[in-house]
């Protein structure tokens, strides 16, 4: 049986979780990936070293590529007969998957952080309830596309071969693909990647407003680690989105994860309750940050943040 | 403009919801609240209609019993609802859902379809992709900023992992939005009385042309093992001390 991973070209190299997709899909059968972006070989190589043996790739150009990419796919499909079509959870990602799944008739297991694929049959698992409660849905027939959560899989190279590239011109699409993207901004934000960071200090509107961010910049600066955020205070624009983590921003396992003035809303939690240790600083000893706390610090982060500052400056 | 909203009544998030042990359906208590998500696509589509004297239709999969969420929304200023209720509509998956959602846009006729990314209780994401590919328009996805073009076309700013893009199209197209976007109003008395008198039509299954099928089913519902709390300390302000002790267990100092 074959899996299809789509991977949308990010930084010029896959999609972390198309590469994520593609580790757990080698196990249960062959893997082939449908590749959005320019495209270089070594991107092609890093699908191949984790066990991809066969890229359609295209190339969209300025055209904003869910409606092409899902009419391509779907036309593919007819003759290459993938049993699972996995997505993960990025703009693009789901939009290509929802606009697949309508024009094959496809269903669609969302939020999957765990799959079982036996055969022809797929069960997907999902948390709900803020990660309290596991859901195992099953596909009653295929193609089934499954839209996984980032790092539900860990990704591990198999020094896999480079696979074969196959060019797919654009579909023809009419108006549905007639969307353009006239300008692309990248909002820079400095030290490690979020979704690779080994700490993370992230803030919620319990920082009282943007100038709290810096104190977090100057805490993250002196343990090496990466600023996150809510989405409270995303929305409220005090740090770009890039900063968000959560069920609509990213998706973190961070050794150390401090959370300040945050209150610990499911949403905010399924981002980041995975890291190995979190330690929490808030006001209110009932926030429900604290269930998921190794070490709970009921306080002002106004007073604890540069204190503890002053101390780790102090050390170093 | 002819504008419609999809807009999702939930079970209040303030009141927790269960999954009933033998169907695995979600357990809806009587209170149904508009999705929270949805009050920025309405806010949107309210502003977008104001600038061109067009219309705002709400078009919501929902029992039709408790329309209180979709009373938020007329009283926030939509002109009018289309409700699409069906007891075979129970347990219906993202592709079920958004047929039934295009089937009722398409007979109200559009140019803008506006959505939430995300709903709070379902959160697939993907129903508002479905219905633009069944509708055969393009989706602007992620939307941050909306706003109408010079020639009439609609341009926003879409959220990516690294920034935004600046991404447009002609109509009729279908947006979806992010919180942040707008900031929603709140109802006016006047606009809470009005609403009251506003049109909202019921609809089945056969009205939008859908026979719902099964294709995905339940297996098992369990608890994942929770993460144990760990010490809470109140802070006398030596609180930073304690996180110094942590970070040196952990050896991350
Ligand atoms: C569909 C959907 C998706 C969502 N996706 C996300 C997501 O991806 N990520 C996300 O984060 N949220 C998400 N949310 C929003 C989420 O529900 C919460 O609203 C949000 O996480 C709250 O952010 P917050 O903790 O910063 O703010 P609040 O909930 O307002 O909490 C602020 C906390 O700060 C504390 N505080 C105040 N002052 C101080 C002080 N001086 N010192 C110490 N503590 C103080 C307060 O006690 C409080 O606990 C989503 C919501 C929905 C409906
Ligand atoms: N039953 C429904 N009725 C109306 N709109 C819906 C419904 N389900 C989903 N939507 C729309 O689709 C968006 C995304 O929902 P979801 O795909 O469930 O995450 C929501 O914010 C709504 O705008």
């Amino acid at each position: 049986m074959t899996t299809w991973v789509f991977s949308e070209e990010t930084d010029g190299a896959p999609s972390a979780a198309s590469l994520e997709a593609a580790t757990a899909a080698r196990a249960w059968g062959e893997v082939a990936a449908f590749y959005v972006g320019t495209g270089n070989p070594a991107a092609f190589a890093a699908l191949g070293d984790h066990g991809v043996t066969k890229v359609y790739h295209l190339d969209p150009g300025d055209a904003l590529p869910s409606a092409a990419a899902a009419a391509a796919m779907a036309d593919l499909a007819a003759s290459d007969a993938p049993s699972v079509i996995m997505f993960s959870m990025g703009s693009t990602d789901r939009d290509v998957a929802g606009r697949l799944s309508a024009r094959m008739g496809a269903t669609v297991l969302s939020n999957a952080v765990a799959l079982e694929v036996d055969g022809g049959s797929v069960v997907a698992y999902n948390e709900i309830l803020g990660g309290s409660t596991k859901v195992a849905t099953k596909a009653e027939s295929g193609p089934v596309i499954v839209v996984t959560r980032p790092k539900a899989f860990p990704a591990e190279p198999a020094g896999g071969a480079e696979p074969a590239v196959v060019a797919i011109a654009m579909p023809e699409t009419g108006h549905a693909g007639s969307a353009q993207v006239l300008s692309r901004h990248v909002e820079a934000s400095e030290g490690p990647d979020l979704e690779e960071a080994d700490v993370i200090i992230s803030g919620g509107r319990g920082l009282g407003n943007a100038d709290g961010f810096a104190m977090m910049d100057e805490l993250a600066k002196l343990l090496g680690g990466a600023v996150g955020a809510t989405r409270a205070v995303v929305d409220s624009g005090w740090v770009p989105y890039s900063y968000q983590i959560g069920q609509t921003g990213k998706t973190v396992k961070p050794s150390v994860y401090v959370a300040c003035g945050i209150s610990g809303a499911m949403q905010h939690l399924v981002g980041m309750k995975d890291a190995t240790t979190i330690i929490a600083i808030n006001k209110d000893p009932e926030a429900p940050i604290f269930d998921v706390s190794d070490l709970g610090i009921v306080g002002d982060v106004n007073k604890v943040v540069p204190a503890l500052v002053e101390a780790l400056k102090a050390r170093s | 403009m002819r504008i419609a909203v999809c807009v999702k009544q939930i079970p209040d998030p303030a009141t927790p919801y269960e999954l009933d042990p033998d169907s695995h359906y979600v357990v809806r208590p009587n209170d149904q609240v508009l999705d929270d998500t949805d009050r920025y696509g309405v806010e949107v589509a309210l502003q977008l209609a104001e600038a061109t004297e067009g219309s705002v239709t709400l078009v919501s999969m929902s029992p039709s019993g408790n329309l209180q969420g979709i009373r938020q929304a007329l009283a926030m200023g939509a002109d009018k609802a289309v409700i699409v209720d069906d007891e075979s509509l129970r347990g219906s998956d993202s592709l079920t859902t958004a047929k039934v959602l295009a089937g009722a846009i398409q007979r109200e006729g559009f140019d803008l379809v506006i959505a939430g990314t995300e709903s709070t209780d379902g959160y697939t994401g993907v129903v508002p992709q479905q219905v633009a590919e069944l509708l055969d328009v393009p989706s602007l996805s992620f939307a941050k900023k909306v706003e109408l073009a010079e020639d009439g076309a609609v341009r926003i700013e879409r959220q990516t992992a690294a920034g935004y893009d600046v991404v447009q199209s002609a109509v009729p197209v279908l947006v979806t939005v992010t919180s942040g976007v707008v900031e929603p109003r709140y109802p006016t008395f006047k606009g809470i009385m009005q609403a009251k008198s506003k049109p909202v039509d019921t609809l089945g299954c056969g009205d939008v042309g859908v026979s719902p099928t099964t294709t995905q089913t339940i297996q098992a519902v369990e608890p994942v093992p929770a993460r144990e709390a760990g010490e809470i300390v109140e802070d006398d302000g030596e609180g930073y001390a304690k996180i110094v002790a942590m970070l040196e267990q952990v050896k991350v100092i």
